[in-house]
């Protein structure tokens, strides 16, 4: 889609893109700030040169406000540019907006931005997901054809899933993180939306690769779109058992029976194109640990990472008659309470008396799926999973932690936990909504996972999928 | 005050020389113009990430080597969380899991006595920024922020301020001579604070451990110690249970006292976890090699070479290895075929008395270790006296020439010809009939008189032996 795009007026496109972000704001609510007169470095030599697109506020941009959807930033503007924002700019691809997301990523439901709920452009009783709502509503919605998000548990190809579009988180250290706010540093990848597989190739390949100021990002990556010919006639993959058989299921609703449905037909037209799925097992009690040993590492890093929000040296100075007063009224004023209650979490788990039982043990759980996952990937190409059940309304979207109930997609965590590189596509509708399945991929495998994808697409037929009608 | 054994552990922090700091790009230099050193790293504006410099583990490793430590398999960075104003992260990097080195020691002497100082570990970490307090407002420098530091931490391992006070020259002479820190206190780039308290005869603790903060010298870190133990023996031997508990305590300086900072009630729980943006590094083992072999021969050792090989005191042997620079000088000497007491001789006394007063490096002075060997030649072959060679040694560093061409120049060969000095103190003694008359009368000291015509009208140069030979035998010609 971004290749046709290339022989169009840019300036009418981008003139068209902020038009479009504008009308469908008030509505469905994408942006924290849209760019009335976005800046373009002309690079003739770039395939995204004009290409508007638009970044989730958790991503620094010179001179530009980036909240964070948090009000202890809604008035922060900095005065450098993340890496990849900088890599975009250089291609000549053209920042419209900043979008909203939960507050600064900690969150899965769209809900929790400091300038209010994200809607779902297919149904606007129901939320968009996060955290990465308004990067993933703004490609939905046709706005631009690509945008920029963060993944940390599922934040890019949960959101992606909710609004039929693709969502990519590649291989941990493949894009570079500097300068983008962090949640937890071990978990938190860049990924990005389009509406089809080739254009997560096409964008990843501009925004990817080794960065002097990311000691976490790779050297030596390989070009990702020319390994795009969609031959997986040889492909091996498998799916979990535990969680897309019904029966492993108590009492399971009318949603998850059709999305399981539906995922084995798509398993069925899979397995048309030669491709041999087969089904595998994993521990319950693994399953019960991911989302648990999830909250546990994601708030303790969350607690330290967030500490920097002192409103010393920016932000809204505390009051107080010292220093430590002063930071808490600070903080106190500036967090919502949703976050309070996971850094309340984090810093409990790091506690020395509590660190062994709780942080410890989750990561020495986080280690168990990871070796576990690779035993998988050395007999497979890819886990081939549904991304999510359909989108809910947006009166039972909360973010509050509570005991887990088993979740269809909790194999996205994986993805997390080891850096896997992990796709979701859209692959049909759940009562008019729209739902993807997830591929996850052997680390550093990105080339041959996007091909699976792009193969699995061309034959589902959702490529360059927008609400109402396709991308133009 | 000798029921009681004082016991001192030590905690140091040194910073390093680098180019950049030790997670950022910005220069690592000081500077006295407030936040010009600075980026967003440093500043902790959101989105940062640490870049780790390679050189400041370098030199940590090195040091870690020095104090005889082990060096861990690879690079693990932790966080240590804690809210304070010059820590702008929240957090500090700084290494808990795998530190740069554990378990080392040094044997050092002190007084003739042979003692072994014991490091718990040395890691690797940032530097905060500095405060500056004023009355109703505090500024923040960030140029310090982000600085690599050392933190050394010894085991209770002193008995007394004076094997502190001689690990401490240790540590930063050690840390000049690999050119790891310029560790120099006043301007905070090697800052010590120190732990102490007592034990009874049969080895118990009496007293608990109090840290005594803001140390700026050597001679401070001795007062404080010596009056931590009168304090603590006191309070302890007039059952003063108040003043005995675990705290923090500052050195006042014009005092000479500590006073209390703070009670320690529990400690803080830093909620300390690995680090994720920095990924585990491998140290290979040919690294380490490398490092090793740039570690040049330390004060300790050289130390031990001067007094056993070359026969030099503690005291003339200190002087020289206290720094890299003179004590290379000193090799140098020797290796030219000085000997070991004169080159000692001349190096504690004129040149030591030329680089402090004009506050150069000996590396600097013009009169290089071959110019010595020339002076101290012209000595040993009786071509000058020593007079004459304090005045050469004078005159190469005025005139910038060798001392040979000086010895022409100026004609400073000894005059030891028989004939012509016979002749000078001839016409001398013809001069001063009255003179000889009124030594014959017993006025001994009128021969010193006649030394001193002899020397005049040689300017100097006469073979002073000689001279008063010939000087002897013609006064008796003349009886």
């Amino acid at each position: 889609m971004i290749e046709e795009l290339k022989n169009k007026n840019s300036e009418e496109l981008v003139k068209e893109s902020i038009r479009k972000a504008k009308e469908t704001n008030i509505e469905i609510n994408s942006f924290v700030t849209i760019i009335d007169n976005p800046e373009h470095t002309d690079n003739k030599e770039s395939i995204l040169n004009g290409i508007p697109y638009a970044v989730k506020d958790l991503f620094s941009t010179k001179d530009i406000l980036t909240t964070g959807s948090s009000n202890i930033l809604a008035n922060y503007i900095p005065f450098y540019d993340a890496t990849v924002i900088k890599r975009l700019k250089d291609a000549g691809a053209i920042l419209i907006g900043k979008t909203v997301c939960d507050e600064f990523g900690l969150g899965g439901t769209g809900t929790t931005g400091h300038t209010g709920i994200v809607k779902n452009p297919w149904d606007t009783a129901r939320g968009a997901g996060g955290s990465s709502s308004g990067s993933a509503t703004s490609v939905a919605l046709g706005i631009v054809p690509f945008s920029l998000g963060t993944d940390t548990g599922d934040s890019v190809r949960k959101p992606a899933s909710f609004c039929g579009v693709v969502g990519y988180k590649p291989t941990y250290g493949l894009i570079p993180r500097y300068g983008v706010l962090p949640f937890a540093s071990s978990l938190d990848h860049v990924g990005l939306f389009t509406t089809c597989v080739k254009d997560a190739a096409i964008v990843t390949d501009v925004i990817k690769g080794f960065d002097g100021k990311d000691m976490t990002s790779l050297k030596n990556t390989e070009n990702l779109t020319s390994g795009l010919d969609g031959i997986i006639s040889d492909k091996k993959l498998f799916y979990i058992k535990e969680l897309t058989n019904i029966e492993y299921y108590e009492n399971p609703s009318e949603d998850l029976i059709d999305t399981l449905n539906l995922f084995k037909e798509n398993l069925n037209k899979i397995k048309e194109l030669g491709v041999e799925i087969y089904e595998e097992s994993l521990d319950e009690k693994i399953i019960d640990a991911l989302g648990p040993a999830y909250t546990i590492i994601s708030c303790a890093e969350a607690t330290s990472n967030l500490s920097m929000y002192t409103g010393i040296n920016y932000g809204h100075r505390g009051v107080g008659n010292n220093i430590k007063d002063m930071i808490k009224d600070h903080r106190t004023k500036g967090f919502s309470s949703l976050i309070k209650r996971r850094l309340v979490i984090g810093s409990y788990v790091l506690e020395e008396k509590n660190q062994e039982r709780y942080y410890l043990n989750a990561c020495r759980v986080r280690h168990l799926v990871i070796d576990k996952m690779n035993e998988f990937l050395s007999k497979y190409d890819a886990l081939i999973m549904p991304a999510s059940l359909k989108a809910p309304l947006l009166e039972s979207a909360n973010d509050v932690i509570t005991e887990s109930t088993k979740d269809v997609a909790s194999t996205l965590l994986i993805g997390n936990f080891g850096g896997y590189p992990s796709i979701t596509i859209p692959s049909g509708f759940v009562s008019k909504m729209p739902v993807g399945i997830n591929l996850t991929g052997q680390i550093k495998e990105d080339k041959d996972l996007l091909n699976i994808a792009y193969g699995i697409e061309q034959k589902l037929g959702y490529a360059g999928q927008t609400v109402g009608g396709k991308h133009e | 005050m000798s029921k009681y054994k004082t016991i001192i552990g030590l905690e140091l922090h040194c910073q390093l020389i680098t180019n950049s700091k030790v997670f950022s790009p910005s220069r690592n230099e000081y500077c006295e113009v407030p936040n010009t050193n600075v980026n967003e790293i440093d500043m902790s504006f959101p989105g940062i990430m640490p870049y780790l410099n390679k050189e400041a583990v370098k030199k940590a490793l090195k040091m870690s080597m020095v104090l005889g430590c082990t060096q861990p398999d690879e690079l693990v960075f932790d966080r240590k969380n804690y809210f304070y104003p010059d820590l702008p992260k929240g957090y500090q990097i700084t290494q808990v899991t795998k530190p740069v080195g554990i378990n080392g020691h040094v044997e050092l002497i002190s007084n003739g006595k042979t003692f072994t100082a014991e490091i718990h570990d040395i890691h690797l970490e940032e530097d905060t920024a500095s405060l500056d307090h004023y009355d109703f407002f505090s500024l923040i420098d960030y140029n310090r922020a982000g600085v690599p530091l050392i933190e050394i931490v010894t085991t209770p391992c002193f008995e007394g301020p004076e094997e502190v006070v001689e690990f401490l020259e240790y540590l930063t002479n050690s840390l000049k001579y690999c050119g790891i820190s310029e560790a120099d206190m006043k301007k905070g780039q090697i800052r010590c604070d120190v732990n102490v308290n007592l034990k009874n005869e049969e080895g118990k603790y009496v007293t608990p451990k109090v840290e005594i903060k803001n140390i700026n010298s050597f001679g401070n870190v001795a007062n404080a110690i010596k009056y931590e133990t009168y304090r603590q023996t006191k309070a302890l031997e007039e059952g003063l249970t108040d003043e005995l508990c675990q705290e923090t305590r500052r050195y006042d300086e014009t005092t000479n006292t500590t006073i209390r900072m703070r009670k320690k009630e529990g400690s803080i729980d830093y909620k300390y976890f690995v680090e994720p943006n920095i990924p585990r590094i491998k140290i290979e083992p040919a690294w380490l090699d490398e490092i090793k072999n740039e570690i040049p021969s330390l004060p300790n050792e050289r130390l031990k070479t001067y007094m056993e090989k070359y026969g030099l005191s503690e005291y003339d042997g200190k002087i020289l290895v206290r720094n890299k620079d003179i004590s290379d000088y000193f090799n140098k000497c020797l290796f030219l075929g000085i000997n070991p007491k004169t080159a000692s001789n001349w190096i504690s006394t004129e040149i030591m008395s030329i680089i402090n007063k004009e506050s150069i490096n000996i590396k600097d002075l013009f009169l290089t270790p071959e110019r010595l060997f020339q002076i101290v030649k012209a000595i040993e072959s009786n071509t000058i006296s020593s007079k004459q060679a304090k005045e050469l040694f004078v005159l190469t560093l005025k005139e910038q020439e060798e001392p040979n061409a000086l010895i022409e120049k100026y004609g400073m060969k000894q005059l030891d010809n028989d004939d012509e000095l016979e002749t000078i103190i001839k016409t001398i003694l013809d001069n001063n009939a009255p003179q000889i008359e009124a030594y014959w009368n017993g006025k001994t000291n009128m021969f010193d008189y006649f030394v001193g015509q002899t020397m005049k009208e040689t300017r100097g140069k006469a073979n002073p032996v000689k001279a008063k030979e010939i000087i002897a035998r013609e006064l008796n010609a003349r009886k």
